[in-house]
């Protein structure tokens, strides 16, 4: 039954324009940035820009292909999305399989399960992880971005709670046909689950490129920053400079707009570029967790 | 018989724990047995067995610093209103985005309102303080209409609705994804039931909709509770300036500025404590009364 009164048309007009609005506030910050990015730096600071370049010119773009520091910074996260994924998803599986199962299977999972979930609930702060990142030595490596944040506790419960819902014949009969835990998880339980494991793969590697501030704790200097804690400097530290200063730094600054605009832009494209495939997943991979068996 | 004798069958199931439990010990307890530092006063080249013990010496110093107060009402001011606006815009905007017809459209909107929330704050950042400076967007429409160049990030009093404002346009629509779930398990013949009784669309949605979500509803505002003294430190860090401390700091932003970049590391560990202890009763609480009135288990 379809309700075609007048007030209810109404009702659905403006629910469509509102959404109209909300899908275009989202989307403009980004054309903006990359309208600033491709424009000629003059017409930037005349605020002539906003969602068209105005004097097509890539002279931002070129500036950044030379900047050794940028190219640095991005073959940095490369390096920690690579090394972070895999160890992240080697451990998140090591601890998912055996809390999967019950307490008749595997003894001590309830102990195990809370020595997780206790982690989630409390946690000693920055200082002190800062401090025992320094102990361990891991301080100014790649491993200070990839080892202390491995485990996501949320993602151990979520892979978990998938294999809880594998059928447990498909276990039992490969028990009697002599297959060990190892060879179980290997070559059904991970088969079986690929689709959560894409899932939770991009979500690794989104978390890692988007992540900054471990970067700015743990590297020493900005030599070694990935590109989100590197853009980070170069955003907050000159900007708080043109608040300050305002109009005396302004003309010999009328360049900077261009080369953040295209640098925000860059580092935005990985994401731009893997969301459809997330998009497809991540409604369902929530799901997935929170349905309850 | 003895409880820490492991079965033969399942000794593999231990081995694989290993790992995530030695990553989980050095990274995630050891900083929790750390906190011993805020009872010390802690020097990096004596450690954390050699450093001097002082008791409550740095909370009472630091309950004394007028900052502190500041920064600890700032923060349960913005996080409060953060989780307030933020579950009532994506409950709103999840029962609206429920009353729309065209399937295309509806898939089409909620692809794009999704998508702020994978951009980082150093992208975001970058996007909000270009937009809102003095010569950013805003002004520049602003002043088609006459209006004075505002620069908006270093207004103090404007700063907390800023943040609330920027952190809901970013996360409303990737919020929904949980109530639009929860609606979609709402029995349909209760709706055909009220309007055979002439409820009107409005009616439902109070009666039928909202009374439906109530579970997913307490448990997202229970989820968000254990966060309430976080407040969003990131996207602080990106905007804020000294111009807007007054407002804008937060206890996380000063405790990296005080225990990290000042080398105050006791004070540092000193407010994390408090701040850790402060999550861990609100989480507890809030989850025995979570379960009390939605009989929802989240663990």
């Amino acid at each position: 039954m379809v309700d075609r009164s007048l007030g209810r048309r109404i009702f659905q007009g403006l629910n469509g324009f509102m959404f109209i609005i909300f899908s275009l506030s989202c989307i403009i910050p980004m054309v903006h940035v990359l309208a600033i990015s491709l424009s000629k730096s003059t017409a930037v600071t005349a605020g002539k820009v906003t969602f068209w370049p105005v004097e097509f010119s890539m002279k931002s773009y070129e500036y950044i292909l030379k900047n050794s520091e940028f190219w640095n910074a991005m073959g940095v996260s490369v390096e920690r999305v690579v090394l972070g994924v895999v160890i992240s998803m080697l451990l998140t599986i090591l601890a998912a399989y055996p809390l999967s199962k019950s307490k008749l299977q595997f003894k001590h999972q309830s102990f195990f399960a809370w020595y997780l979930v206790i982690t989630m609930l409390f946690s000693g702060g920055l200082v002190p992880s800062f401090m025992i990142v320094k102990n361990t030595h891991l301080y100014d490596t790649i491993w200070a971005l990839v080892i202390p944040s491995a485990i996501s506790v949320f993602n151990v419960l979520l892979l978990s709670n998938f294999f809880r819902n594998i059928p447990k014949e498909v276990e039992e009969s490969a028990f009697i046909d002599g297959a060990g835990h190892t060879r179980i998880l290997m070559s059904l339980y991970l088969q079986l689950s690929m689709p959560i494991i894409a899932t939770l793969v991009v979500f690794a590697a989104v978390t890692h490129w988007n992540s900054w501030f471990d970067g700015i704790i743990y590297m020493s200097n900005q030599k070694s920053y990935p590109l989100q804690s590197y853009l980070q400097t170069i955003l907050v530290d000159s900007n708080t400079r043109v608040i300050t200063r305002a109009n005396a730094e302004l003309m010999s600054r009328v360049s900077d707009r261009t080369i953040k605009a295209s640098q925000v832009f860059i580092a935005a494209i990985p994401i731009l570029f893997v969301y459809p495939f997330m998009q497809k997943y991540f409604v369902s991979g929530m799901m997935i967790g929170a349905v309850k068996e | 018989m003895n409880a820490f004798k492991i079965p033969r069958k399942q000794l593999a199931l231990y081995l694989m724990l290993i790992p995530p439990v030695v990553v989980l010990f050095i990274y995630a307890y050891l900083p929790m047995l750390g906190v011993v530092m805020a009872f010390q006063r802690y020097q990096p080249a004596l450690g954390f067995l050699h450093s001097d013990w002082v008791g409550f010496d740095n909370f009472r110093r630091l309950f004394h610093i007028p900052d502190v107060k500041q920064v600890i009402l700032n923060t349960l001011f913005i996080a409060t209103m953060k989780i307030i606006v933020e579950t009532v815009a994506a409950i709103a905007v999840a029962i609206l985005l429920n009353e729309i017809i065209s399937k295309v459209f509806k898939r089409t909107v909620q692809t794009i309102i999704y998508f702020p929330y994978f951009l980082s704050w150093v992208i975001l950042g970058g996007i909000f303080r270009d937009m809102l400076s003095r010569e950013g967007l805003i002004n520049t429409i602003l002043g088609k209409f006459g209006v004075d160049p505002i620069i908006f990030l270093s207004k103090a009093s404007w700063f907390p609705y800023i943040l609330v404002s920027t952190e809901t346009w970013q996360i409303t629509g990737f919020g929904t994804i949980v109530f639009l779930a929860a609606i979609t398990t709402i029995d349909p013949t209760l709706y055909e039931a009220a309007v055979m009784d002439g409820a009107s669309r409005w009616k439902q949605t109070l009666h039928i909709t909202l009374p439906g979500m109530k579970s997913t509803i307490v448990l997202m505002v229970t989820l968000s509770l254990g966060y309430i003294l976080n407040a969003g430190f990131e996207q602080v860090l990106m905007l804020y300036s000294p111009e807007t401390y007054k407002t804008g700091d937060v206890i996380d932003t000063w405790v990296y500025r005080m225990g990290l970049q000042q080398a105050q590391y006791s004070l540092g560990a000193a407010i994390g404590l408090f701040r850790s202890v402060v999550s861990l009763v609100l989480i507890t609480v809030s989850y025995m009364i979570a379960r009390k009135i939605s009989d929802h288990r989240i663990f």
